[in-house]
């Protein structure tokens, strides 16, 4: 796969930038998702929280499934494949999705391998804790970074974790000299060239979206602050108790993001968020961001 | 100095900035009425059409940006040029703004798995020029009023389409750093360097 097919890719990612990416479930939430301005869906069986407590092996989706939100919606439709099963990637790209997230969500079928995604004509995103991971994947072929956070919990302190550690990664690189990038690249288990390339242009070469845990507006509003460029909301929505008006308000807290007076605008009068858990009821081993490397 | 916007409601509102920059133009991004005021022209970026039909509805911007259009050039690139349409083929999510007489087939040419670059070449100043651009689940122009000229085709649909005042591109000239349609737009001589519509070919 050449590099025009790499930058064609990574330009549909662009168009996603300044917007909101939500989970679904089924058909009538990829309506209301649409209808309150998402720029994508993500279609799932499960959302994170549920395959938390369901427990069990969790896969892909039903591709009728997935199939009946392409068929429902206009805007694009990304789907979720295991952590290294280059064979359910290979039916997702079959059934012409619009982006693979290979996620830590589901339960890993590699535990050493991811997939290498030059192989595929669709674009895919992955997720990250950290600087080196999202070089790693890059190498690989994702063309659009995401934080890890902690998915399904509806706490937002990982996705913050992961951010800050990436965007301090980056501003580290941009003082270091190439004897030093060298030795970084070592470090932090990354190939030389992106870092390098890093170190010049001070950005990741893909775009940068945050995920895991963002349940309100000012949740979106904060992550955007801290570098995102766009938002996945996942159990966020749909476990609230009013999904269109929270939607909505997420949404527009994202496109305004830098305006405290309408992300309070949108924030206002909005029913209950998703209870969420604190990171100490979630054992170490169960954190869904300890899947993949 | 000439200004141009940017709508930034959603979208890649930054390659835009950088095209306008590179062409010496001061850019700003427009997220509400006010910030209409001023500008020489306005870029509806690529993006999704449907996100920025509703925000441009929740944002109470839909008759400035109508009024605007009266006035000032505007240029849409994909999800833009969807919003600039009349009419829109099997859609009702999106509100589209009617400031070009064309209908629109959103994501005709496919899913993203259908997204390429186009190697055109085309003449401009009637010089040859080629360049290379990108199609993201590119919506395809299907029908075209009178006054609307055709200033580009790829396999017989038009994909750069001009009405005399605004320029609309199905395209992304802006993720190649390509900067003619811009500049040709926002300095008024759209006339002049598109000499014979029709007479390009995509290789």
């Amino acid at each position: 796969m050449g590099k025009d097919q790499f930058n064609v890719k990574i330009g549909l990612a662009e168009m996603l930038k300044g917007g909101v990416i939500m989970d679904v479930t089924n058909v009538e939430e990829a309506k209301i998702a649409e209808s309150a301005g998402a720029c994508a869906v993500m279609a799932l069986e499960r959302i994170p929280s549920d395959i938390r407590k369901d427990g069990g092996i969790a896969r892909m989706s039903d591709p009728k499934m997935i199939e009946e939100i392409q068929k429902t919606v206009s805007i694009p439709v990304m789907a979720k494949c295991r952590i290294g099963h280059f064979a359910e990637a290979q039916v997702l790209e079959a059934l012409e999705v619009d982006f693979i997230d290979e996620s830590e969500v589901l339960t890993p079928a590699d535990e050493h391998n991811h997939v290498w995604k030059h192989d595929f004509k669709v674009p895919f995103v992955c997720g990250c804790r950290n600087l080196g991971e999202a070089l790693r994947r890059i190498a690989e072929g994702a063309a659009l970074i995401r934080t890890k956070g902690e998915a399904g919990s509806g706490n937002i302190v990982e996705a913050v974790r992961h951010m800050r550690t990436v965007m301090n990664d980056i501003a580290k690189l941009k003082s270091m000299s190439k004897e030093q990038l060298v030795a970084e690249a070592k470090n932090m288990g990354a190939p030389l060239d992106l870092v390098m390339q890093v170190s010049k242009t001070g950005k990741l070469p893909v775009p940068n979206f945050a995920a895991g845990g963002i349940a309100t507006p000012a949740d979106a509003a904060l992550m955007m602050q801290l570098g995102a460029e766009t938002v996945f909301v996942g159990s966020g929505i749909f476990k609230s108790e009013d999904p269109e008006a929270r939607g909505k308000a997420v949404v527009e807290a994202t496109t305004n993001y830098k305006y405290a007076s309408k992300v309070l605008e949108a924030s206002r009068g909005l029913k209950s968020a998703m209870k969420g858990l604190d990171m100490s009821e979630i054992p170490e081993g169960e954190r869904l961001q300890e899947r993949g490397w | 100095m000439i200004k141009i916007g940017v709508l930034e409601l959603q979208g890649n509102f930054e390659s835009h900035h950088k095209i306008l920059k590179k062409l010496g133009y001061d850019s700003v991004g427009v997220k509400n009425s006010n910030d209409l005021e001023c500008l020489d022209g306005l870029v509806l970026p690529g993006g999704e059409s449907t996100t920025m039909s509703l925000l441009i509805d929740s944002f109470n911007l839909r008759d400035s940006l109508l009024d605007f259009s009266k006035k000032k050039p505007i240029l849409g690139t994909c999800a833009g040029l969807i919003l600039m349409a009349k009419n829109i083929e099997n859609e009702s999510r999106v509100n589209p703004l009617g400031i070009l007489d064309i209908t629109v087939d959103r994501n005709a040419y496919g899913r993203q798995i259908m997204s390429k670059k186009e190697q055109i070449n085309m003449k401009f100043n009637s010089k040859l020029v080629d360049f290379e651009v990108t199609l993201i689940r590119a919506p395809k122009i299907i029908e075209m009023g009178d006054e609307v000229q055709v200033l580009l085709d790829l396999d017989d649909s038009p994909i750069a389409i001009y009405n005399g005042m605004h320029m609309g591109l199905s395209f992304h000239p802006e993720l190649n750093g390509v900067t003619l349609f811009h500049e040709s737009l926002f300095r008024g001589s759209v006339n002049s360097n598109f000499q014979a519509p029709g007479n390009i070919n995509a290789a």
